[in-house]
């Protein structure tokens, strides 16, 4: 057996053996965080050599188990899917050393944290189970291992606000995953098999009505994972009141796989992209909704939750296109957003942490208490917002030309509105920064310092000493997150050739096809 | 593809009923409606099976048995599998809430029907599995030590009677420190 075949099922059977090891090892949290950090630097080191192998060797498919494709379970990874687990594991990593560095830091060595390893490796290994899933119902099973998890990270610690919030995400979440579910059931009756590849073949040789209908049910389930306009509003709601890893690991990854799964379907089972008008709209109504909501929030997290949907239309303009510069475009923007949008939670956390709160009407005069964090909200504020030279910047700029390419009207009123949606993302994300960093604390009516609460009592001395707040594992990983969503922009040229690769490989289902059954479908 | 008329309508009925009780606020109806909708989904895919023809993986065998399609079998076992996990989770966190809502100090406005109750009222349904154990465990040390004097009684209502008045006073006096929680 060839190398890649070896690795590729690893992605998803480590994360779920360091899973089962870290729960039994619930009362040793030394171990566990050990455990975690192995297994997910494991993967790095796997998806980065997946990601050469597949991009020089061409697509690797593994037959789960000796059965054969239309009968077995079959995982297939190609060049996009080697790239959304790379750069998906190396945000895992970094969001669990920024938890490793909070949960040192507070002492908070008991239950309910016992249950964050293990459930932080199983929604890993449902990330990544969804990307390099061959057919349809196995990316059923990889949304619902990370969606579970994901339950339980809302929830994690179980108060009110949580629970509150946990309620909303878990019912919409529930009918995403029925209406999902209920498209898989109908596509079978139609064509007979659930894998993508033999899909691929029979979807495009139905009566385009049956194929309108299925692409919608798909459309709409996966449209609520990934927080499109009509169907976004559970997402501020119930993501800013996680702690800070979970929700910056929720909104960089979790809304990324709906968008996967919209671009994987789209591309390979209606190449004919029936559904190009309604998704240019879509598009449109999310950015400029999502940034209209940001505009009036007034807390930094729901703040940055409304940035998130907007910025999804950014994907969805790109896949309504179609073409394999748009596509091109999407992936490469699709990668920008995860590390920036994760980085930009991470500095609302450590914000959190040194502020006291999120409320942009109490934070203030933090550019001299907290210099470093400043310049790091600074920094991913300017590269969401699209200020060249920054990767987000290229995305865009890559968007509206394969956009301005295809041309016709709609097209054109989409750029405009992006364009409008990247300069009110600057516009809010400054404000925040001026309000909670420049703005002199005298400004702020009933002041309260949040250094206040951290004094206690020297249990050694007479004195009084400050509890530490942020530690420098938090600060490193931000950093480290930064670094990498700058290198997007050093590296762009690779990046991006990259991702045309791997777009040029997505807009022709024959090799896909090809791929999977080497000879002949069935 | 043939289906069998009988299970196209449970299932249509099944989904109807089961969207129409996810609408309502209450957090159990809500789960209701979740298992109904599910299940009615397990339906649709067994329909989509068809009727028993030759088998698409065993040839030449049982070519003259008809046979049904084993996948949408498959399919609908693991998703069972998981529509019982989710289940399990969302009857912990609806217990969750409702303890919530019974405390009062941060309770969840999503169980609205204990409101209009009388405040002691709830104290008396208010009472933790450790309360039930401790108020068991002073019953039987009380059966123990009445032995001889509860003879002309029933036994088992007496004990039953114990239980219930120690489990409320135990209830009650516990109150300050499930509400620390």
């Amino acid at each position: 057996m060839n190398p890649a075949g070896i690795l590729a099922p690893l992605v998803v059977a480590l994360p779920l053996l360091g899973s089962a090891i870290a729960l039994a090892l619930g009362r040793r949290p030394g171990r566990q965080i050990g455990i975690s950090v192995l297994v997910l630097a494991a993967v790095v080191v796997i998806s980065a050599v997946l990601l050469v192998l597949v991009d020089r060797g061409g697509t690797v498919v593994v037959h789960v188990g000796g059965w054969q494709a239309p009968w077995g379970i079959v995982l297939v990874v190609d060049r996009l899917a080697a790239l959304m687990l790379l750069v998906s594991a190396l945000m895992l990593l970094g969001v669990l050393l920024f938890a490793v560095g909070q949960g040192i830091l507070d002492g908070d060595r008991e239950t309910p944290v016992s249950i964050f390893h293990p459930t932080y490796l199983v929604l890993a290994a449902g990330l990544f189970n969804a990307f390099i899933a061959g057919d349809l119902f196995n990316l059923y099973v990889g949304f619902e291992m990370l969606l579970s998890a994901s339950y339980v990270l809302l929830t994690l610690g179980g108060t009110g606000a949580r629970i509150r919030a946990g309620v909303t995400y878990i019912v919409v979440s529930l009918v995403s995953s029925v209406l999902f579910f209920s498209a898989i059931a109908l596509l079978y009756g139609a064509t007979g098999t659930v894998t993508l590849a033999l899909l691929a073949e029979r979807v495009p040789q139905l009566a385009p009505d049956v194929q309108l209908v299925l692409g919608l049910m798909l459309l709409l389930g996966f449209s609520v994972k990934a927080a499109v306009f009509p169907l976004s509003f559970w997402l501020p709601d119930s993501y800013p009141t996680a702690p800070a890893p979970v929700t910056a690991v929720f909104a960089g990854l979790l809304t990324k796989v709906g968008v996967y799964a919209i671009l994987r379907t789209q591309t390979l089972l209606f190449p004919e992209n029936p559904l190009s008008v309604p998704l240019l709209v879509l598009a449109l109504l999310t950015m400029l909704i999502g940034i209209l909501g940001a505009l009036a929030q007034a807390d930094i997290k729901r703040l940055l939750s409304f940035t998130l949907v907007s910025h999804i239309g950014y994907m969805i303009f790109g896949i309504a296109l179609g073409t394999p510069q748009a596509i091109a475009a999407t992936i490469f923007y699709v990668v920008h957003h995860i590390t920036v949008q994760t980085t930009l939670f991470l500095c609302a956390g450590l914000i959190e942490r040194v502020g006291g709160t999120t409320s942009l009407a109490r934070l203030g005069g933090m550019l001299k208490t907290a210099p470093l964090v400043a310049g790091l909200f600074f920094v991913g504020a300017l590269n969401l917002g699209g200020i060249p030279p920054f990767s987000g910047f290229l995305g865009k700029v890559a968007l509206f030309q394969a956009g301005a390419e295809l041309g016709g009207p709609l097209p054109f009123i989409v750029i405009a509105a992006g364009a409008a949606t990247s300069l009110l993302t600057l516009y809010a994300l400054t404000r925040a920064w001026n309000m909670a960093f420049w703005r002199p604390r005298r400004e702020i009516e009933d002041y309260e310092s949040p250094m206040l609460d951290r004094l206690t009592d020297d249990p050694h001395d007479e004195g009084t000493v400050i509890t530490k707040t942020i530690s420098p594992l938090m600060i490193g990983a931000t950093t480290a997150l930064l670094a990498l969503t700058l290198s997007l922009t050093v590296f762009a040229g690779p990046v991006f050739a990259f991702a045309a690769r791997a777009a040029a490989e997505i807009e022709e289902p024959a090799a896909y096809i090809d791929a999977v059954f080497p000879d002949g479908a069935p | 593809m043939s289906a069998s008329l009988t299970l196209v309508i449970v299932m249509a009925v099944m989904y109807a009923a089961g969207v129409y009780i996810m609408l309502e606020r209450s957090l159990t109806r809500v789960l209701i409606g979740f298992v109904l909708v599910g299940n009615a989904t397990n339906l649709l895919i067994f329909i989509m099976s068809g009727r028993p023809g030759s088998s698409p993986i065993i040839t030449g065998t049982a070519r003259d048995l008809s046979m049904v399609d084993p996948m949408p079998q498959v399919l609908m076992l693991t998703a069972i599998v998981i529509n019982f996990g989710i289940t399990a989770l969302l009857l912990a966190l609806i217990y969750r809430s409702w303890w919530l809502a019974q405390l009062g100090d941060e309770g969840d406005n999503l169980t609205d029907e204990h409101a209009t109750e009388a405040p002691g009222q709830n104290e008396r349904d208010f009472r933790s599995s450790s309360d039930d154990d401790a108020a068991v465990e002073a019953s039987l040390d009380e059966d123990g030590e009445h032995d001889d004097d509860d003879e002309h009684d029933d036994e088992d209502g007496g004990a039953n009677v114990g239980a219930r008045d120690a489990a409320n006073t135990s209830g009650r006096a516990a109150r300050p420190d499930g509400g620390a929680r």
